[in-house]
């Protein structure tokens, strides 16, 4: 500490310290999670943070950069929990393990490290997985009461780590297609939606547990409004923008188009919404900027859910509008105190 | 109630202000001696008119307006002058500067001087008499005052419609307006008085933070008594509040347009404290001799002390008593003043406050992290900058794009680095690009002129070769002309003629004798070797050629 410089005092703010309310912020979902799936998914976060601190602390050392302040610095446990939380939990162990390092090692460190990735870490590790271990990315568990078999927490680390069920079990019998999944495949047979949701799994709104769980999302998105630790652009622009293409889409046509909440419940949109996002490295830095990307990212998530060939739309619709950013962040400038013209 | 307007960003740190105003404002003691720094304001030193050994008067002048912008400087008090020489100063850049040493005599006896009657006087000589007092704008930037008074030259027709005066006095720990306005307002009413009639101003606003309500309350009390029409106002709280360009946008709702000057919106600002040395120099005749300065922070007696300008910091630094674990100095508030390498330098008019500091009352900034873009410097920014993209391009050196993303409009108040969660020293990346540019326009202004004269030294060498030719050729025609004139009437050089030719003769045969070089004729297998070579060199510079080539493509 040789230099002494103005300004000489400063907010007691850190890195560390927004990441970890993220994580906090994450809690109410985890808790509601495990209520209704089970302690799994306790493991996919416990491996995906054990393997984002190691890869984070092998690319820092090969990148000769400081480990243990970055280390302290609690992005790649964001990022981490972030993609265990997109995947299925009851999957064997290695799937986690190989998303999170190539999230934490090729997307985020070979890009420059903190502060420098183009796209979402946690997004285009969900996008490799489910691209090349598709089987794997679609073993989702049946919430409690759904599943014709349930297994007990050894059973399903024995499971995890190796890939052994209990003899007289199927995967099939403790497994399940999402409502999101299940809602594509049996439109494409011609069933109307009215028919489709007499099912059990869809619970009140938009699926029996993953609903409860989005609605912990939701809390948590509430506490980083109110610890200013993100701005209401982008979950406001982003489910506006949902909630009306769906509204419009459902209003024409009921018996194929699902209601506005459905979609804003079902599926990552609210984990999106709040989480994912609003990552500020990959996300517009101008107000108007984010209102841009979050409505492109509305979009996009729709068309990819209603027209598109993968059940959940937001991962794709993130990496997309990642692309946009630099573009969107140039055109909207605002205007510079005592200027007239906007842009530079 | 006025209509306030907001500016963009803004922050609100621990003002800090209480600890040093539990007391009134106590006139600091004589000090032991005075170093008095002939250059205590914005512009050119003002020129020395004493020499060692001369006896002085308190309010004599002892340095003289040199140039435009400049402005006087006096001896604070009576007593010799000992030393005129280069002394440490509280400069950023650690330079020392020309300063005039004076023991005082104890006595401080004045020297002559009177009041002048404002309003029947003619404008120019009011400047005058300001620029003679040495009166600066005592909230910063030591202008000199006489200056923001001139008419507009620019604008025939247009007035200043509105005279603002500040007494925000944002910055944290800073209380040395707030206290002048608490036990001198009337003093400082009259002073805007007679600012609002030099420039000739429709209404006098006076925009205090409403942080400090005794001084709102004193100064509403004074502008009552006055009788003039003027209005104090209470403005919010928020950090740079008190910036120029900030405080006429809250007060009026107009912005300053970039690089351009208040005036040219028809309004002026003035600090309180700049009113009052107005005042005193045109009421009294006084020029400006001391100032108030807040000595806070690690100290055991924060307090407001009216001090002689020359004083030594460390004397004023002994009156509030320094805690032990008193690691730094800070001249300026905490969010713009910069750490003293030394107290050993001497109060001048910008100094409004002396910090102490201690690790625990203003904790190291932990090692930066890189940006994460979170945008809190961009919410923070009073001028609606994006302090992230301009960290980096400072960083990257892309000076011409921060230039483009508006780099100047920064005014380093400092709130980007105040919330950044990455404690990246922001400011300082500014000033450095800001540097850097200023440079490298006048490395261009430079080599330009550099260009310019090597060029007409060329061209004058290619003159004086041609002019130098020109005369050589006349001269030898001339001696030619002269030597044919003369050929034939000389006779030696007609008998010496044949000897000549045969010497020539002589010397053709033995070269004609002389062995051939072995390049001259080489044989049918030399030859071919020799092509075989230049096919390859022939092939080589292809090569080469392609290789620059493909390089450029």
């Amino acid at each position: 500490m040789g230099a002494f410089f103005s300004p000489f005092i400063s907010k007691p703010d850190t890195v560390s310290r927004i990441m970890f309310k993220v994580l906090l912020a994450l809690l109410p979902g985890i808790a509601l999670y495990v209520w209704y799936y089970g302690p799994a998914i306790l493991v996919s976060i416990a491996l995906a943070s054990l393997t984002a601190l190691g890869i984070e602390a092998l690319m820092l050392k090969l990148r000769d950069r400081p480990v243990a302040p970055f280390l302290k610095d609690n992005s790649a446990l964001v990022t981490g929990w972030l993609l265990a939380l997109s995947i299925p939990p009851l999957a064997p162990w290695w799937l986690i393990v190989v998303g999170t390092a190539f999230s934490i090692a090729i997307v985020k460190h070979l890009y420059g490290g903190l502060g420098n990735n183009p796209f979402s870490p946690a997004m285009v590790g969900f996008a490799v997985l489910i691209i090349s271990f598709p089987a794997q990315m679609t073993q989702w568990l049946s919430p409690h009461g759904l599943g014709a078999v349930e297994l007990g927490f050894l059973e399903q680390l024995e499971y995890i780590f190796l890939g052994v069920l209990p003899p007289d079990v199927t995967l099939d019998a403790i497994t399940m297609a999402t409502p999101l999944d299940t809602l594509k495949t049996r439109l494409h047979l011609d069933e109307s939606v009215k028919q489709i949701f007499d099912m059990p799994i869809y619970g009140r709104l938009a699926g029996q547990g993953s609903e409860m769980v989005a609605l912990g999302f939701l809390l948590g998105g509430f506490y980083l409004l109110a610890t200013r630790i993100i701005s209401w652009h982008i979950p406001v622009a982003f489910l506006g923008t949902l909630f009306a293409i769906a509204g419009i889409f459902h209003l024409a046509d009921p018996s194929h188009y699902v209601t506005p909440l459905f979609h804003w419940f079902s599926g990552a949109a609210l984990l999106g919404a709040f989480f994912i996002l609003t990552d500020p490295v990959t996300s517009p830095t101008t107000y108007k900027g984010k209102l841009i990307y979050a409505v492109g990212a509305g979009l996009l998530t729709y068309l990819i859910r209603v027209f598109g060939s993968f059940p959940d739309g937001v991962a794709f619709a993130t990496l997309l509008m990642n692309l946009c950013v630099p573009l969107i962040v140039l055109y909207t400038q605002p205007r510079v105190f005592g200027k007239k013209e906007k842009r530079p | 109630m006025r209509t306030l307007y907001q500016f963009h960003g803004g922050i609100h740190p621990p003002g800090h202000k209480t600890q040093s105003t539990q007391c009134g404002i106590a006139r600091a003691p004589l000090p032991s001696r005075l170093v008095i720094p002939f250059r205590q304001h914005a512009g050119e030193p003002s020129r020395p008119l004493v020499r060692v050994g001369d006896q002085v008067l308190k309010g004599q002048l002892i340095g003289m307006p040199d140039g435009f912008v400049s402005s006087a400087v006096h001896a604070s008090t009576s007593g010799t002058i000992v030393a005129i020489d280069m002394q440490p100063v509280a400069h950023p850049s650690g330079m020392p500067d020309l300063c005039a040493t004076l023991i005082p005599d104890g006595k401080e006896e004045w020297f002559p001087h009177a009041a002048v009657d404002y309003r029947s006087s003619d404008p120019a000589e009011l400047r005058q008499h300001l620029r003679m007092s040495g009166v600066v704008g005592l909230g910063g930037a030591v202008f000199p005052c006489d200056l923001k008074l001139r008419p507009l030259r620019n604008h025939p027709n247009r007035n200043i419609s509105t005279l603002i005066l500040n007494g925000a006095e944002c910055e944290p720990y800073i209380a040395c307006d707030d206290m002048l306005m608490r036990e001198r307002a009337a003093e400082i009413v009259q002073g805007a008085e007679m600012l609002r009639f030099m420039l000739n101003a429709g209404e006098a606003l006076i925009g205090i933070e409403d942080n400090k309500p005794q001084a709102i309350a004193a100064m509403r009390q004074a502008v009552a008594d006055s009788g003039l029409p003027f209005e104090v106002v209470a403005v919010p709280t928020i950090y740079p509040g008190g910036s120029a360009k900030q405080l006429i946008r809250v007060l009026t709702g107009l912005e300053v347009p970039s690089g351009k000057l208040p005036t040219d919106i028809g309004v002026q600002c003035f600090n309180v404290a700049t009113a009052y040395s107005v005042y005193r120099a045109l009421a009294y005749g006084e020029p400006l001799l001391s100032r108030i300065v807040t000595v806070t922070g690690n100290v055991r007696h924060a307090q407001n002390l009216e001090v002689l300008l020359g004083t030594p910091l460390q004397e004023l630094i002994a009156l509030g008593e320094a805690l032990p674990d008193t690691n730094h100095y800070i001249m300026g508030g905490p969010m713009m003043g910069m750490a003293l390498a030394s107290t050993a330098v001497p109060l001048a008019k910008a100094g409004n406050c002396i910090i102490a500091t201690s690790d625990k009352l203003f904790p190291p900034a932990p090692p930066a992290l890189p940006c994460i873009r979170c945008t809190r410097c961009a919410q923070a920014c009073p001028a609606d900058l994006q302090p992230m993209d301009l960290y980096w391009f400072a960083q990257s050196r892309d000076f011409g794009k921060a230039q483009a993303f508006s780099l100047f409009d920064c005014i380093e108040c400092g709130s980007c680095s105040y919330v950044c969660p990455s404690h990246i020293p922001l400011v300082q990346y500014f000033q450095f690009a800001k540097s850097e540019i200023r440079a490298r326009e006048q490395d261009k202004l430079a080599a330009d002129h550099a260009r310019e004269r090597h060029e007409f030294r060329e061209y004058r060498f290619e003159r004086e070769k041609q002019e130098k030719a020109e005369k050589l050729a006349a001269k030898e025609q001339a001696v030619r002309q002269s030597l044919a004139a003369a050929t034939p009437a000389n006779p030696c050089i007609a008998a010496v003629q044949p000897e000549i030719q045969a010497a020539i003769d002589r010397a053709r045969e033995q070269a004609a004798t002389v062995e051939p070089k072995n390049t001259n004729n080489p044989t049918p297998q030399q030859q071919a070797e020799i092509a075989g070579i230049e096919a390859r060199r022939e092939h080589i510079r292809e090569l080469a050629q392609s290789a620059v080539e493909h390089k450029k493509d």
